[in-house]
């Protein structure tokens, strides 16, 4: 077990490094000079010397690369080109508004997923199941900025159930940062949410024709006995989907802050894109890769924990 | 991105057989959902390339006049905030949409289908390297790096939709590569391999063909992500924003969404109806690809009623005090979309109390439905039908459904055939054996432990606390069929029925299993029902047998009897290549004297 956690450790901060350093150089290569857009068409020669002193645009590629890289080893994300100020303080205001949203709109996934799924997966053909599966099929494919403005239209400018825009912090109303989220974690979920439900319902239906169902039916165990050894078969498949809806998600909200204008890690990769602040876009895919990488760990766990067969290798 | 999610989903329909395209398309375009969204989609296209002949204005006009104006016969959609035709700038803004699409598409495909081919196809480091590249690429959020690309290329749409292609590629890839893992070891391309044909040959020829469908669903979904996220980049800002596009004009309506909610419609819904046509063409045509086999139905309630109400019609009396089970006339239909079939045609045969009774035939000859039906164990989709089940006395047919299946694990059990796949692989063996104890026997927890203990000890099992922790996937064969005959013996059945109970053991292992059977019989002095295809087993453990062929029973009587003087020219077939090289009663018996217990070893 220690072995396992181990090697899935070490792995995974070979993945992190690995993307940081990719990354470094893919934005460095896409963005080769990001003078004119951070200080105007306007500059004299000398502002724009003067920025690329301050930046260090000046120096050698890999001497830049090794600044940012050691920085980023103690945990450093440096100054922003674009505001110079520390950018870890800017995310660590920012990574909360995102990760409501997210974690609000994972968790609805979970939950009506799951119970969608169950029953579409417990009675197939019948109505839930086709309701799902015709669900499925287009909201698979319909971003979630699309169904955000349907939402908006009908909850917040209709019936004014919800603020269609602004992000209010917890620490300010518990009940007014809920309300806030609502309809973004709404649209944001309502993929993932038919989407589990499809794959929990398709895994359920595949267990339910094993063979050891009619062995156990053969024992006398009831539909309701029956239906927990399925969904135990299942969960494994509804945990993956899950972990994968996490990645699928973070892409989402990017355009969802936009949306709503929540002042998240969205709104801040796209005002460092307009300028091409290069720290900033690359603080914020370590941040997001680390992320991703630790729920995909915790993925592992939990199926090993679930898993017998994926249990300890 | 959800690249990995639209592979999971696509993956589903994998076809498994090969199809001929031309039946597909013929059945895609008579299939509503092909048909109406492909109409809808070639519409938006035409129009959106014939936008210099169909526009009403310039969509790039400014007519103050038009500011936030409602549709009328001149601009058939009304005008933005600025004043530009809406009508002409949702026709201009498709041309743009469509070509990132097909960028995508390129892309995609050009990456993912070639790495996925090497991948599946080579195996070794090729393949795990390729794959952990599609693994890394998965674990980005794609927006986030068209973000960093926008940001460089002052966002160029086109440079973007092929960044995007590249994020694609791991969905392509991996459906390739599954699938030519499975084609690779088809038996038709090692032959072809054999035969000296070049790997190039064998991938165009053989893979290519196979996966052509799941790709062209992947593309289909593809599309309709694409277009949606390109919209997206255009939504918040990104590409050419004065240029007409329809991410562009629905971030226009969301500027005014309060106060003119009217400029959200015709972008938004045309966006939306183009995309959703593109997921409904994927999922029929994975749909039609997919499904090979006829859609079933299920039985209703109400056939099920009306069976029974039949069986509490028939004329015959309950038979003898001896007889453990008759079944006459016993037909079993399925019931498929369209029609029925009907798979037993009148089956009759009975096992007296305590003899053995072995049910003979080739597969397919109706002899696993026959015992199905007699337990209640078919599928929701079959209608099963007789004149009379007797089971212990009693007609079971007129039973009450749940009066029924209350049978099950007490006065009935079944022993199945292949012993791995009939354990729950989620659950220990121990709480495998203890859980119908406790839920239809009503034991406590502990006395279910120590009777589980006994009923292991009992089938031969050394050491059952240890193979109690124990998952099915860490014990043999033989082992699982031991801890499955101890489950069947759990309720302390009057009536045995085992299913082919050693065809899927190895040779060793099914002698043991079959004496081990013999002796609980005799024993617990139960009717035991063998179901086999090899009378070597009828031999060893029989007292009657009951030879099936094609649903229909072809002769019945005493082991004696039907070995000396078979009647029907089939039966001797059946006799004669079954025995043929089979060892004897007596030398088998002789081997497991000179060997004690090799079962009870770890797997």
């Amino acid at each position: 077990m220690i072995v396992f956690v181990t090697r899935r450790v070490l792995s995974a901060i070979v993945l992190v490094l690995a993307m940081a350093i990719g990354a470094f150089f893919m934005a460095h290569a896409a963005i080769p000079d990001p003078t004119a857009t951070l200080i105007g068409k306007t500059a004299t020669p000398d502002q724009i010397a003067a920025l690329r002193e301050r930046i260090g645009l000046d120096q050698p590629l890999m001497t830049q690369f090794w600044n940012w890289f050691t920085g980023l080893l103690h945990g450093d994300f440096g100054l922003s080109w674009r505001t110079n100020t520390p950018i870890l303080t800017d995310l660590g205001i920012r990574i909360p508004v995102t990760m409501s949203v997210v974690v609000f709109g994972l968790l609805l996934c979970a939950v009506f997923g799951t119970i969608l799924g169950i029953s579409a997966g417990l009675r197939p053909g019948s109505l839930v199941d086709r309701i799902t599966k015709a669900g499925s099929v287009v909201l698979f494919a319909v971003p979630g900025y699309w169904i955000a403005v349907i939402l908006i239209i009908v909850f917040a400018v209709h019936l004014r159930w919800f603020p269609a825009l602004g992000y209010v912090r917890p620490d300010v109303s518990v009940t007014r940062w809920l309300s806030s989220i609502t309809l973004p974690a709404i649209s944001l979920a309502l993929g993932g949410i038919v989407m589990i439900a499809e794959q929990l319902r398709n895994a359920i239906v595949t267990a339910g024709s094993s063979d050891f169902v009619r062995t156990l039916r053969s024992r006398g165990l009831g539909t309701f006995r029956i239906a927990m050894h399925l969904l135990r078969n299942a969960a494994p498949a509804a945990v993956t989907v899950l972990a994968l809806m996490f990645v699928s998600l973070l892409g989402g909200v990017i355009v969802l802050e936009t949306v709503f204008n929540l002042p998240g890690l969205g709104i801040a990769t796209q005002q460092a894109s307009q300028v091409g602040d290069i720290p900033m876009l690359l603080a914020i895919t370590v941040t997001t890769v680390v992320f991703v990488v630790v729920v995909n760990f915790l993925l592992d766990l939990v199926l090993g924990w679930i898993n017998p067969k994926a249990r300890i290798r | 991105m959800s690249t990995g999610v639209i592979y999971s989903k696509a993956n589903a329909g994998r076809p498994k057989k090969k199809i001929t395209s031309r039946s597909v398309a013929r059945r895609f375009f008579t299939h509503p959902g092909g048909l109406i969204p492909t109409i809808i989609v070639l519409i938006v296209i035409v129009a959106t390339y014939c936008a210099p002949l169909i526009q009403m204005h310039d969509p790039a006009f400014i007519d103050y006049n038009l500011v936030n104006a409602m549709p009328s016969w001149q601009h058939i959609l009304g005008g933005d905030a600025i004043g530009r035709d809406i009508w002409s700038r949702l026709i201009w803004g498709g041309q743009e949409a469509f070509l990132g699409a097909l960028i995508v598409m390129v892309v995609g495909i050009g990456i993912g289908v070639p790495a996925g081919l090497f991948g599946g196809y080579f195996g070794g480091m090729t393949d795990s390297g390729l794959s952990w590249v599609s693994d890394a690429l998965m674990s980005v959020p794609g927006m986030i790096v068209l973000l960093i690309v926008a940001g460089g290329t002052n966002g160029n749409m086109l440079i973007l939709m092929a960044v995007m292609g590249v994020f694609m590629a791991p969905g392509y890839y991996r459906l390739t590569r599954a699938a030519t893992i499975v084609v690779r070891n088809e038996p038709y391309v090692d032959a072809a391999r054999v035969s000296g044909a070049s790997h190039s040959r064998i991938v165009g020829s053989h893979i290519l063909r196979v996966i052509a469908a799941p790709i062209i669903i992947q593309t289909a979904l593809t599309a309709g992500v694409a277009l949606g996220m390109q919209a997206g980049l255009q939504f918040i800002g990104i590409g050419d924003t004065l240029a007409p596009s329809w991410g562009g004009m629905m971030s226009d309506g969301m500027k005014s969404i309060l106060t003119n909610p009217w400029l959200m419609v015709p972008p938004a819904f045309v966006l939306g109806i183009v995309i959703a046509s593109f997921a409904i063409m994927g999922s029929t045509l994975g749909q039609i690809t997919g499904t090979r086999s006829e859609k079933t139905r299920r039985v209703t309630r109400a056939e099920r009623t009306a069976v029974r109400r039949l069986a509490q019609t028939t004329s015959l009396a309950a038979p003898e005090k001896d007889v453990a089970v008759r079944v006459r006339g016993l037909k079993v239909t399925y019931a498929l979309a369209k029609h029925e079939t009907e798979v037993l045609h009148g089956v009759d045969f009975e096992v007296h109390a305590g003899k053995v009774l072995g049910i003979v035939g080739e597969s397919g000859s109706g002899k696993s439905q026959s015992v199905f039906a007699l337990l209640d164990l078919l599928p929701g989709n079959a209608i099963p039908e007789a004149e009379g089940i007797w089971i212990d006395g009693v007609n079971v047919l007129t039973l009450a459904p749940a009066q029924r299946r209350a049978l099950l694990g007490r006065e009935i059990a079944y022993i199945p055939q292949e012993p791995i796949t009939n354990l729950d692989p989620m659950f220990t063996i121990g709480r495998q054996l203890t859980e119908p104890m406790r839920a239809v026997l009503k034991m406590g927890r502990r006395e279910a432990h120590d009777y589980a203990v006994q009923l292991l000890q009992r089938v031969g099992i050394n050491d059952p606390k240890r193979v109690m922790r124990l998952h099915p996937h860490e014990v043999s064969g033989g082992m699982a069929q031991r801890v499955l005959i101890a489950g069947a013996l759990s309720g302390r059945p009057k009536l045995l029925v085992a299913d082919e109970p050693t065809t899927a053991l190895d040779v060793t292992v099914q002698a043991e299993v079959l004496e081990l059977l013999r002796e609980l019989q005799a024993e617990e002095n139960m009717a035991l029902i063998i179901v086999t295809h090899n009378f070597g087993v009828v031999a060893d453990i029989c007292d009657d047998v009951t030879v099936m062929k094609d649903g229909v029973v072809i002769e019945s009587g005493t082991v004696r009897e039907i070995f000396s003087s078979p009647a029907d020219p089939y039966t001797r077939e059946l006799i004669d290549a079954s025995l043929d090289g089979a060892e004897s009663r007596m030398e088998l018996d002789a081997q497991l004297d000179a060997r004690p217990e090799l079962e009870g070893a770890p797997a």
